[in-house]
């Protein structure tokens, strides 16, 4: 039994012993890397991937994946930056927004479950129609000036005199603390887990496996639209282009942070180090100051590939039980 | 038993790896804390530079006269490619700030997003000096000055010369930059008015190759296929678009620089050759070296002196007769 608990933990046990080797190693490094200003950035520059990647873990935790996130992030920015240069309130803009970033992974949640297809080529199309409608909107980037926006962007908790938290950074924690309890707490929790560890099974159980996969879809389209928001906080404009690319990123720290590909086994604190992970490689090489920024690819690159590696050998046998 | 041994050895890999990953910070760290020039008396000037990224010659030359002129003054310099993102540069500023840094050198990607993060900075007391691109901002006391050329000024001297080589007459595609980005806006306003007093000068078609050579050259192969019978002459926003463009032409069977008129901006050394080989016809010079002029300004800056809110990088414009004698000038 406890071997067991160590099998089934040793992923997520492995990236909270990776983030704090980093950081640590950052910190003798580099001096002033360990401040607590250093830590509230992590929050706030990494707002935006950390809550789409928590959306992002419900996905791959039911077996999934969601490539459209990173377009619909952009396609987010500037329709409600667009929005609001109409002269629409702005808290009326974030909610169409969120609406419709819903409505665009529900969409998706029931093509791949009505037709049976690989949620990886429905994800694909909706990437490119989420990028396409983003450039429709606008193809320039638009600034969003708005009293609301410079309110919230003004707002902050000071931590002391120099480090101030951000809104965005509240956000972040905000959706991580729901998604904890959605996914330990619930039913619907319950369900992602269980169509993971074996769709067909989940549904002989009468578990309702159509219904929470659109679900799941959903959930995922709403933090990425809710990660757009965010970043219109973090920049106070609206880009077509934003977000290139950050589906793969969000992917990346779900998987170092524990979460099994093959779905099923995962946690929502292990994304959570995973997005630390991430941005504390790249807060590293800024203050490093001589390396540039592919570094960063270079490093989360070697930790993916040891972290699958190490999960590949730990569901080895677990996965022979299963098919027999 | 043998399941055991493997993922023993996974973690062995594993950790090996992190250590070497590790070695390599702490190597490459060691490097540039002795490898730097001699430092002047008292303290070292810290100055970190924010980068777009190495997308165009014309960057790579920018980054380097920064990183010269940086040694040159002994002022060590913090570098961060963003890669072209936005939120990576966001993210160096404010490392940066935390590090605590003299100054901060930007060179924005996309004119808006600025904001919040420049008002960091100022409350941390750091003056941020702005190169090549602008940005708009509602306050302009977050930045100490922007060091630039003037792009509406390129983009008008690029029309200017095509409408008097043409007398007056073409039909041309418009390869554009970026989208949102300072340089892509301009230069199509300033080629719009170059070309306004002449209406038989008619852009067919206008879109965006991202100021590469790749996407330059795809691009024309589409319009080229859908426009080829009437296009005179290609307006591209930077070389690198034009240098694809006319490898595009090429494929197409007809010859760049007589049958299609080929003009772009940026002045680079692959231009130079495009030139000298005859199949670019005119370039006009957008100064990447702005590296001397970006440092005096950080360090008028430092001194508590007023500046400029804009300093403009005089440009030329060079065409095929001259090209090359000033070749060997050329030192991007």
């Amino acid at each position: 039994m406890r071997q067991f608990f160590i099998r089934k933990n040793l992923p997520i046990l492995a990236t909270a012993a990776v983030l704090v080797l980093l950081f640590g190693t950052f910190s003798l490094l580099f001096p002033n890397f360990l401040s607590l200003r250093v830590i509230a950035n992590l929050f706030t520059n990494n707002a935006h991937v950390g809550v789409i990647a928590v959306g992002m873990t419900f996905v791959i935790l039911s077996g999934g994946i969601d490539l459209s996130v990173g377009s619909v992030l952009g396609f987010t920015t500037i329709f409600v930056a667009t929005l609001i240069n109409h002269e629409v309130p702005p808290v009326v803009a974030i909610g169409l927004a969120l609406v419709v970033g819903s409505a665009f992974g529900a969409g998706m949640g029931a093509v791949i479950q009505v037709y049976q297809l690989p949620p990886f080529l429905v994800t694909l199309a909706g990437m490119f129609l989420a990028r396409g409608l983003a450039f429709v909107v606008s193809a320039q980037s638009l600034e969003i000036k708005h009293g609301f926006y410079g309110a919230v962007i003004d707002f902050g908790i000071p931590l002391t005199e120099q480090v101030t938290l951000r809104a965005t950074s509240g956000i972040f924690v905000a959706v991580f603390l729901a998604a904890l309890c959605l996914a330990h707490f619930s039913r619907f929790g319950r369900n992602v887990y269980a169509i993971g560890g074996n769709a067909s099974s989940a549904l002989l159980m009468g578990l309702p496996v159509a219904r929470t996969r659109i679900w799941i879809y959903t959930l995922s389209g709403f933090c990425a639209a809710l990660g757009g928001i965010v970043f219109t906080f973090q920049t106070q404009s609206g880009n077509a282009t934003n977000g290139l690319g950050l589906e793969l990123d969000a992917i990346a720290a779900v998987v170092i942070g524990g979460t099994l590909l093959s779905g099923g086994v995962g946690y929502v604190a292990g994304t959570m180090m995973g997005v630390l992970i991430y941005g504390t490689i790249l807060t590293a090489i800024s203050f490093h100051g001589q390396l540039d920024s592919s570094w960063q690819r270079i490093a989360i690159g070697g930790l993916l590939l040891v972290f699958i590696v190490i999960q590949r050998l730990l569901t080895r046998a677990p996965a022979f039980g299963r098919s027999n | 038993m043998k399941h055991r041994n493997s993922s023993l050895g996974i973690r062995w890999t594993a950790l090996a790896l992190l250590a070497a990953m590790l070695a390599a910070f702490t190597g490459c760290k060691q490097e540039s804390s002795t490898g730097t020039d001699t430092p002047r008396p008292g303290k070292k000037l810290v100055v970190g530079f924010a980068q777009v990224g190495a997308e165009s010659d014309w960057r790579v030359a920018e980054t380097k006269s920064i990183k010269d002129e940086a040694a040159k003054r002994g002022i060590e310099l913090k570098f961060s490619d963003a890669q072209g993102k936005v939120e990576n540069q966001i993210t160096a500023i404010r490392s940066f700030i935390a590090q605590g840094v003299d100054a901060i050198i930007l060179a924005p990607k996309v004119e808006t997003g600025w904001e919040p993060v420049l008002k960091e900075a100022k409350a941390a007391k750091i003056p941020v000096v702005l190169v090549d691109r602008g940005i708009s901002v509602s306050d302009d006391s977050l930045f100490a000055t922007l060091i630039a050329s003037d792009f509406v000024a390129e983009g008008k001297m690029a029309g200017e010369w095509l409408a008097k080589k043409t007398g007056g007459k073409a039909k041309i595609i418009e390869l554009e930059g970026s989208p949102g980005a300072a340089p892509a806006i301009d230069r199509k306003k300033g080629f719009a008015a170059g070309i306004s007093a002449f209406p038989e000068m008619k852009i067919i078609a206008a879109q965006s190759g991202d100021f590469e050579t790749g996407k330059g050259k795809e691009v024309t192969e589409t319009l080229l296929q859908q426009f080829g019978k009437e296009v005179t002459a290609i307006y591209a926003h930077n070389d690198n678009m034009a240098l694809g463009a006319i490898e595009a032409i090429k494929a197409a069977g007809k010859k760049p620089g007589q049958d299609i008129l080929v003009v772009s901006i940026d002045a680079v050394k692959a231009a130079f050759q495009a030139m000298v080989a005859g199949e670019l016809n005119c370039t006009v010079e957008c100064n990447p070296l702005l590296g001397p002029a970006a440092f005096d300004a950080v360090e008028q800056a430092l001194k508590g002196g007023t500046l400029p809110k804009k300093t403009v990088v005089q440009d030329r414009v060079f065409e095929q007769s001259g090209a090359a004698a000033e070749l060997p000038n050329r030192k991007y």
